[in-house]
């Protein structure tokens, strides 16, 4: 009979999780409650005495200075609600795991197989509810109906001396493995038939690609041979779809694009990946010659720049989307765990230094029914934060840069970026650390985590209703701990010398890592009956595909096997040998010795048809909305601070540690009360020099609504032009894209699939003209090209975004300039060109217009002067930076003076222009290649002649009187505002969150 | 030739500051500053009575998932050493019993507090008499605090400084002692000897200066040798004038930052007292 220890705060204790979900619930649901007061739940399944279960609730459950503990009865008393939310069967539990392990610990014993600990939480609720409500708020609020179940008990339904029923969520029902084959030679419908049902995602010219490699007399007389039928089984069909999927072959970046563009001329493009991204790095780099930093890209999971002579940096951006519009808090601590693995399973292995993050939402206020299975923003946000929080601080990396970008056709699909950096030694054991191979006879061992049944076939939008009993496999969870160990063990053995190669297993689980890994010999050995399970009855193209977490795949030479498997084992870390690589030309699996899988590596990685997709573009037809000139321009300032896209997020900041490991040189927060917004972070990854790297981003999809083109080349730009602003050196600089985009292929569902396409290839075009005139290198990068929400007639298409990483260095850290003015009458000088571009700005937004003057970048012209700041802050003529971009330059100058503390008075009749220009439009105008500097006036002369003969214009000063004044023409007061009341405003949309 | 000072980092099972521990511990002077993983101690290969100065560092010990250090406490009191009787708590107890140095930070600190080695009155090092759980606000928080120290503390690292500035990241750093009487020993012991202050160094019971509602602002406790030392702000995370938040603005800030102080106090101690 299994226990249930309740573990509750003693009298008088505050409750500072209730409280939080109370105020919560009231934000949330509008639902007004007395109180709410939490209980933990342990249930333990085991084999156990009354007095080590006994042991357990009062020792390591419970503490004793503020908790209290009972065993098999209830604590919970004076509530009118109980609501009890524990996980459903099989999803990954860590508070559980910990748990069971600190049982083992006390008792000495070691858990049999199926016994365990799963945790659930007791919510007391006090206050005139009803049931129903409290349905609500379970349902809404406190628990995710995927993942979690719960339990509703009125005050009355208790029983006073068993308490809440014990119920056990351990997977039941374990099916004898088998394997099944599927015959292809059925007609074209039922192919389609077969690849829908079986959840394949592949395309009717894909199937019959299948169809036909069965169906060929010389690979029949092969798998006869090996025992197997001219039918494809299970694990071959599951094999290849995974390999063959959008996610792992990118299938619209390699297809074959028939574009035609406005004026009608038609050009064949073998490729966007290659064509442009491969394109403008070859190109990029060929033409640094000898200053080429670029050690390993587009090959590995990462990739890899030179530090310096000892050090190289390792940088990956994912996304993490449809598992975070399911599940907020797994999808994006998944998202976050999983994109380490990607930094330490590169080269050798690498170390973690930093992460980034930006997230693309609705309006966490939105107020308007969303369509069916949609999560509210609210939801997303509060998920997708925690997610990230615990993913980054407990796996003990900062996260110093991100941004929260808001348009409500996110409600859609959020966007989830998770990025990481990593450092890795230039050489390991006399070999560049950034490369790897797998021998001949090496052994695959799996070490890490089980396998579950947790994300197989990835999270989608399935109808199929999840039921009590069977395990999910939509979604997982992420589990930062076990990872943490496994990464602490990796590094050990990397050092020893212990392995030939890794990699993690992300999409596609083993059947992608093993399935990649095996193409340096021609060929594996995969035994998948020996894979670790969390829980028995998986089938074996489960254990195959499984996309369970915290698992890397490592080539192990046989001499080297018992010293990698006994520390692992010191280490407490599972490690499992799952058979050979081989040369044999197959991927080869077997399940108790029969083979179950015999696919010719030639045609598993490159048999996949070459897709063909049309695009057409045809611009829109926009125009200038022909705003009148607003009376008060204080007013539309304020108004601006206050715009979701620009507002302060530090609540959101704060939440994330930005500081662990000691290297946070200038942090995302700054300024004389460390609260003003920074441009880029400056990381010191060494604690003994003052060498720096340097990290920002730039996206800005509202740009796309009017044109891809210039939405990509000013992602680009203000990338580097906060990356320059804190002092990023603009000669040794990587770029990192992330292409997000709504399904580009037209078809019934996609209509318009010629246009998006089309605004793909200019994306593209975009990304190659831009980095090739910067001389950025792409070293990485990651598309996702389906966010879109169809159920029923209800269609939305997320606005095509791209968010552009950069990555570089600094030389000296303690050169690195932050974005607050220092100190009074110091001058302020603008960088750059305003021009007449608010088509998509804030400030249009704010007034319900788009507008058609889309922002658009000079390269050559912005290089000019990032070059010439470079040399202005080497030479320590820079007391502050910020770059301008949304909101322009009046967002920029409120922003630097109430971070500084001081005042600004500006000029605006000062300012570059290319035309006369209204004063709204130099305020709010979101021209490239701008940026706001403060000098201290002896520097004047020395900064002066850095940029003479650009457009480096002085605007004003730094004052003491705490006023941001800015002035037109004929010295016409435009605005006057005290910083603290902007900064109120800017500060007061999202404090609470 | 002086003896060197041989200080210890123990990594592992969640620990995410050793690196920066340890540097500090270098920067301070001395020669030795290990980083151990935790299954070398357990695996008998290092042994804790090798060292002089213990250092607890931050991080999430076993994910924090029984409450912040409790799954971490409890590995210490019951993991065996192999091959031996002993378990690990009896290499501490003896480590605590030969006068030498043990400091907790953040997750350090709770672990000290949640096994009994603070506040330790009477001599007891082996029983929990306070707690540090949730903040007030229910979050975790990353953001600098400044602290009034006691100068009537025995507390070996904070001797003579005057107050200090340092960066707090947690969500359970809440101090709380098991009873008034508790609290009032520790207050007439100055056994507190940093508290949350505000910028004019008053300590203060108001958020955000003091970040998570502590019992009397208590940032920092020491046992009563003063030897014996853990506190939730990081001082390791401010070794150096570009930790500071501020240094782009406050040209005048020194090169050494003031959380490296605590370090040279304890390196100081050692050479002075114990080696």
């Amino acid at each position: 009979m299994p226990w249930r220890i309740v573990v509750g705060l003693k009298d008088g204790v505050r409750d500072a999780r209730g409280e939080r979900v109370r105020a919560e619930i009231r934000r949330h649901l509008g639902i007004e409650l007395e109180s709410v007061r939490t209980l933990d739940v342990y249930t333990v399944d085991a084999e156990l005495t009354d007095d080590e279960v006994a042991a357990a609730a009062n020792g390591p459950f419970c503490d004793p200075i503020i908790q209290q503990a009972a065993v098999n009865q209830p604590l919970a008393e004076d509530f009118d609600i109980l609501i009890e939310v524990g996980f459903r069967p099989g999803v990954t539990d860590n508070v559980g795991r910990t748990a069971r392990e600190a049982i083992q610990y006390l008792t000495g014993r070691s858990f049999a197989d199926g016994e365990g600990v799963y945790t659930s939480t007791q919510y007391l609720l006090k206050g005139a509810i009803d049931k129903q409500a409290a349905e609500t708020i379970a349902g809404d609020f406190l628990a995710n109906g995927l993942i979690q179940r719960w339990t509703i008990l009125t005050a009355d339904e208790l029983d006073p001396a068993k308490g809440v029923p014990v119920s056990v969520p351990r997977v039941v029902g374990s099916a004898e493995p088998t394997v099944r084959t599927i015959s292809l030679d059925v007609s074209d419908e039922q192919l389609l038939a077969i690849s829908r049902d079986g959840m394949l995602a592949l395309n009717l010219e894909e199937m019959k690609k299948l169809q036909a490699y069965v169906a060929d007399p010389a690979t029949r007389e092969k798998r006869c041979a090996r025992g197997l039928s001219a039918e494809l089984t299970d694990v071959e069909l599951e094999a290849l779809a995974q390999t063959w999927s959008e996610h792992c072959k990118h299938k619209i970046f390699s297809a074959k694009i028939d574009y035609t563009d406005e004026n009608g001329n038609r050009q064949l493009i073998d490729s966007l990946f290659k064509t442009y991204i491969v394109g403008a790095t070859a190109r990029v780099r060929e033409n640094m010659g000898e200053r080429d930093f670029c050690l390993s890209v587009f090959k590995d999971n990462a990739g890899v720049i030179r530090f310096n002579d000892d050090w190289s940096l390792v940088f990956k951006v994912e996304t993490h989307n449809s598992p975070s519009a399911l599940d907020p808090y797994g999808g994006a601590l998944t998202g976050i765990v999983g994109v380490n693995r990607d930094g330490v399973g590169t080269g050798m292995g690498a170390r973690l230094i930093f992460n980034t993050d930006v997230f693309c939402f609705a309006s966490p206020f939105l107020d308007k029914p969303l369509p069916k299975r949609l999560l509210h923003p609210r939801r997303i946000f509060d998920g997708v934060v925690e997610g990230v929080e615990h993913g980054g601080n407990k796996s003990g990396i900062p996260t110093v840069n991100g941004s929260i970008v808001f348009d409500d056709r996110f409600a859609g699909k959020p966007l989830v970026y998770c990025g990481t950096a990593a450092i890795m030694p230039a050489e390991l054991n006399g070999r560049p650390c950034h490369e790897k191979a797998v021998q001949v006879g090496d052994h695959i061992v799996m070490t890490g985590g089980r396998i579950g049944k947790d994300g197989i076939h990835g999270a989608t939008f399935s109808s199929e209703e999840l039921h009590e009993g069977s395990p999910v496999t939509a979604v997982q969870i992420g589990d930062p701990i076990t990872q943490r160990k496994m990464f602490d063990f990796l590094t050990i053995a990397r050092d020893r010398g212990l392995y030939n190669s890794m990699t993690d297993n992300g999409a596609g689980g083993l059947s992608s890592s093993i399935g990649e890994m095996a193409e340096d010999t021609g060929g594996c050995e995969l035994h998948l009956d020996r894979a670790p399970l969390k829980y028995p009855g998986l089938q074996p193209w489960e254990i195959l595909i499984s996309e369970a977490q915290e698992r890397m795949s490592l080539a192990v030479p046989p001499e080297k096997l018992d010293e990698f498997l006994q520390l692992a084992k010191e280490m407490d870390v599972e490690a499992t040998d799952l058979g050979t690589f081989t040369d044999s030309g197959y991927f080869h699996c077997l399940y108790r010795g029969e083979t179950v899988a015999w696919l010719d590596m030639e045609f598993l990685h490159q048999g996949v048809p070459q897709m063909v997709i049309p695009a057409r573009w045809t611009p829109k037809t926009l125009r200038e909305p022909g705003l009148a000139l607003p009376q008060d321009l204080s007013l539309e300032l304020s108004g601006l601070l206050a715009r979701l896209n620009i507002c302060s997020k530090e609540s959101v900041i704060r939440r994330y540690d930005h500081e662990v490991q000691a290297g946070t040189v200038i942090k995302p927060l700054v300024g004389v009360a460390n609260d003003g917004p920074s441009d880029a972070a400056v990381f010191r990854p060494l604690l003994d020099s003052f060498e720096g790297t340097v990290v920002s981003h730039g996206i800005c999809p509202s740009y796309s609504d009017i044109d891809t083109y210039h939405m990509m080349a000013c992602a680009i730009d203000e990338g580097l032009r906060n990356y320059v602003a804190v002092g990023g050196d603009i000669e040794h600089v990587a770029g990192l894209d992330n292409f997000c985009w709504c399904d580009p292929v037209q078809s019934d569902k996609t209509p318009d699939g010629e246009y998006k396409a089309a605004q793909l290839v200019r994306a593209n075009q975009a990304l190659y003209d831009y980095c090739v005139a910067f001389g950025v290198p792409l070293i990485s990068g990651k598309d996702s090209m389906k966010n879109d929400y169809q159920i029923g007639d209800t269609r939305i298409s997320i606005p095509p975004t791209v968010l552009f990483s950069v990555i570089g260095r600094i030389e000296d850290v303690r050169r690195a300039v932050s974005m607050d003015v220092k100190r009074p009458d110091d001058l302020v000088y603008l960088l750059g060109m305003t021009r007449d571009e608010l088509g998509g700005s804030e400030y249009y937004a704010a007034h319900g217009e788009l507008g058609c003057n889309v922002p658009k970048v000079d390269a050559g012209y912005a290089l000019d002067l990032y070059k010439r700041l470079n040399r202005a802050q080497r030479q320590g003529l820079v007391a502050s930076c910020h770059d301008l971009s949304d909101g322009g330059l009046g967002v920029a100058l409120a922003e630097k003076a109430f971070a500084g503390g001081f005042g600004i008075r500006a000029d605006l009749t000062a300012v570059r222009t290319d035309a006369p220009l209204r004063d709204d439009a130099l305020l709010f105008s979101e021209s490239q290649s701008r940026l706001l500097v403060s000098v201290h006036p002896e520097l004047r002369d020395d900064f002066e002649a850095v940029f003479a003969g650009t457009d480096c214009a002085l605007i004003g000063e730094v004052t003491e009187d705490g006023r941001l004044e800015v002035t037109g023409a004929g010295g016409r007061v435009l605005i006057d505002s005290r910083i603290e009341d902007l900064k109120q405003a800017w500060q007061a949309p999202l404090r609470e969150l | 030739m002086a003896k060197e000072i041989r200080a210890i980092v123990i990594a592992g099972n969640g620990t995410n500051c050793e690196r920066e521990v340890a540097h500090a511990c270098r920067l301070a002077g001395a020669e030795v500053a290990d980083i151990v993983h935790i299954a070398e101690l357990l695996a008998g290969r290092v042994r804790l009575d090798d060292y002089h100065f213990l250092n607890l560092a931050g991080g999430f010990l076993d994910g924090d998932d029984l409450g912040s250090a409790k799954a971490g406490a409890n590995r210490l009191l019951h993991a065996r050493v192999a091959d031996s009787e002993e378990h690990l708590a009896d290499q501490l107890q003896r480590f605590v019993a030969d006068g030498k140095l043990v400091m907790g930070v953040c997750n350090g600190f709770q672990l000290m507090v949640k096994m009994g080695l603070l506040p330790a009155l009477d001599g007891n090092y082996q029983q929990q008499t306070a707690t540090l759980t949730f903040n007030d606000g229910g979050r975790f928080e990353d953001r600098w605090t400044y602290l009034a120290v006691d100068p009537d503390s025995p507390c070996v690292y904070t001797r003579g400084l005057p107050g200090i500035y340092l960066p707090v990241r947690h969500g359970e750093g809440k101090f709380v002692p098991g009873d008034d009487a508790l609290l009032e020993r520790i207050e007439s012991g100055h056994l507190a000897p940093l508290r949350y202050a505000t910028a004019a160094y008053q300590p203060t019971m108001t958020y955000p200066e003091n970040p998570n509602g502590s019992v009397a602002a208590i940032a920092g406790v020491c046992d009563p040798s003063g030897r014996l030392f853990g506190l939730m702000p990081h001082p390791e995370a401010y070794v150096h004038r570009t930790h500071h938040p501020r240094w782009t603005r406050e040209p005048e800030l020194p090169e050494e930052g003031m959380g490296l102080w605590l370090y040279r106090n304890a390196v100081e101690f050692l050479r002075s007292e114990v080696v």
